[in-house]
């Protein structure tokens, strides 16, 4: 099996290649630098490296979100275009569960988050059990405060894994909040690997069509959101009357 | 003059995705559309009243394969038939523009095609190659939701602007005097339709600048109607809305055939261009058909299906490039201020 795998959800930038099975080279940056730009030559490069042409892969394998909407995006709409034009499957992932692999081997729970302005993250809960990592909680939106909340009164004798590379941004909070619940992932440990995709996705099921196939944002457009606050409160009003 | 290969025919795929428009199209030797496909998002956001970018930005992604194949099977060819990949780089709403630059990117890396990025204007001004052969120097009134241009061409591929609006786009102004007058998204249509239904009786300004500039303003125009329509609802008085219409419309229309014909005039061409969305304006083409009558001037305006965005004019100013040998690379980028 030949697999592609694309990640380009937050401002890391991951491509791995799979080729007869094998892991055969990835790449990753982890710099604010554009991702629209440099995907393609990235990807082009670890062909060439490889050996291999576009031709020979079997399936794609794509991070679907949440994360950036742009970032997602461009991940998205390359991984797409390229399956349907090379009529073969494409796999999303869960951005924050590819993070959580990171997390493997540890005992206890293992949550991934990545930063979404305003105090809020996108984050989820998984568990390292059986040789797999497996979600205990969906991934969501919420206030960082709030999670935090939520999981210090739900799992009082456990300790948490924390991984982001936006951790800079949220470790004094976190430790403040859980102290020694709380364990920090190792800073090279904080970024999201390609390769893991290629572990999960070239097993995963294929049964979504890829014309089909959209990012997972976990949120409207904020147009929409603000819309449907307008309206709902139409529909409250019209029911009071 | 381009010369092309009279054995070979040239074959391009072309994608836009600069707005609220998915579009793809296969064009043949420039001239020839194989197929054209237009998704158009205008009622996702007519409820918020204009187009917001990342609703846009969103259907882009859910809509561009799905455009593209249609796109190819109505023109009836396979990958192996594409010479060349034509995409819009910019200008546009950057987050539209990235879809289709790298959906394009990636069928050019896929199948080993040559990738080309295309000006979103010079697009809109080469619809007018599948209706007339072209013929230099011409000038072409550019006229959009994002534009108000008078680009002035020697020969092919070559673009000189002279003259450009200095705020509002002409359909911008449409758009912003239409919601005023509590008219549904997208304006322009509804008050080109009431022009014709009332009579000019308002002499609304015109800005015409200092002399010999062939700039445009039209953000005083849009101000004066507000105005005037605040004054007349003070005072309790009933305006026309056709007359305010057929007033401003004519103001609008009065500057841009004016300047057309100035510039035409000092640079000495002889065929003029109409393009962009606003293009598809009947009293615009009506009066600019009579100013060029008038002064011996050829004039090409597109039909209004290639007026608005689309992919197969990006594919004709694409055909273009291509016969030129130029090419784009791996690190093409959406360019959201993409100069002409
Ligand atoms: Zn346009």
């Amino acid at each position: 099996m030949n697999g592609l795998a694309i990640d380009t959800s937050t401002f890391v930038m991951g491509v791995a290649i799979m080729k007869d099975s094998q892991l055969v080279g990835e790449f990753t940056t982890n710099l604010k630098k554009n991702h629209s730009l440099r995907l393609m030559p990235a990807i082009r490069q670890l062909f060439e490296e490889a050996e291999m042409k576009p031709k020979e892969l079997d399936r794609i394998i794509v991070s679907e979100g949440p994360g950036s909407y742009t970032g997602v995006r461009i991940g998205v709409t390359t991984a797409k275009t390229l399956a349907w034009s090379l009529n073969i499957p494409i796999v999303g992932i869960s951005s924050l569960e590819i993070l959580a692999q990171n997390g493997r081997y540890f005992d206890g729970l293992i949550s991934p988050f990545i930063d979404a302005r305003r105090g809020q993250v996108y984050t989820g809960l998984y568990r390292y059990k059986n040789g797999m990592i497996i979600r205990e909680m969906n991934d969501q939106l919420t206030l960082h405060h709030d999670w935090l909340e939520k999981l210090k009164d739900r799992f009082t004798d456990e300790r948490i894994l924390f991984i982001s590379s936006d951790m800079d941004k949220h470790q004094e909070a976190l430790v403040q909040k859980l102290e020694d619940q709380a364990v920090i992932a190792e800073n090279t440990d904080l970024v999201l690997r390609p390769r893991e995709m290629l572990r999960i996705g070239m097993n995963k099921g294929t049964e979504g069509g890829t014309h089909d196939f959209r990012p997972n944002y976990i949120r409207l457009a904020e147009a929409e959101s603000k819309w449907l606050e307008g309206n709902q409160g139409e529909e409250i009003k019209n029911k009071g009357e | 003059m381009i010369e092309m290969d009279s054995n070979k025919d040239v074959i391009i795929l072309a994608i836009e995705t600069s707005c609220d428009e998915t579009s793809a199209a296969v064009i043949k030797n420039g001239r020839e559309i194989l197929s054209n496909v237009v998704s158009s998002q205008i009622e996702s956001h007519e409820r918020f009243g204009g187009v917001v970018p990342e609703i846009a930005s969103r259907h882009h992604v859910e809509q561009i394969t799905f455009i593209i194949e249609e796109a190819m099977e109505k023109g009836e060819v396979t990958f192996e038939d594409i010479d060349a990949i034509a995409v819009t780089e910019g200008p546009g709403l950057v987050g539209a523009l990235l879809i289709g630059v790298n959906a394009a990117k990636a069928l050019a890396f896929a199948h080993n095609i040559p990738l080309i990025g295309v000006h979103h204007i010079a697009g809109h001004i080469y619809a007018n190659h599948f209706v007339e052969e072209l013929t230099f120097p011409l000038l072409t009134l550019v006229v959009s939701g994002g534009h108000t241009e008078l680009v002035y061409m020697e020969k092919h591929g070559s673009f000189e602007v002279i003259g450009e609006t200095r705020d509002d786009a002409v359909g911008e102004a449409y758009d912003k005097v239409a919601r005023t007058l509590g008219l549904p998204y997208p304006g322009g249509p509804h008050i080109d339709r009431l022009a014709h239904e009332g009579e000019a009786t308002i002499n609304f300004p015109r800005a015409w600048l200092e002399s010999g500039s062939y700039d445009f303003s039209f953000s005083g125009l849009k101000s004066s109607v507000i105005n005037k329509l605040h004054n007349a609802k003070q005072k309790g008085e009933e305006l026309s809305t056709e007359e305010i219409a057929a007033s401003f419309q004519e103001s609008v229309i009065d500057v841009l055939v004016t300047k057309t014909m100035l510039a035409a005039k000092e640079k000495k061409v002889k065929r003029i261009l109409l393009a962009g969305g606003v293009a598809a304006n009947k009293g615009l083409r009506r009066e600019l058909t009579a100013a060029c009558s008038k002064h011996g001037l050829e004039l090409t305006i597109p039909p209004i299906s290639l007026c608005t965005d689309n992919a197969a004019m990006i594919g004709a100013a694409g055909t273009i490039l291509y016969l030129q040998g130029k090419r784009s690379n791996d690190r093409l980028n959406g360019q959201p201020g993409l100069v002409l």
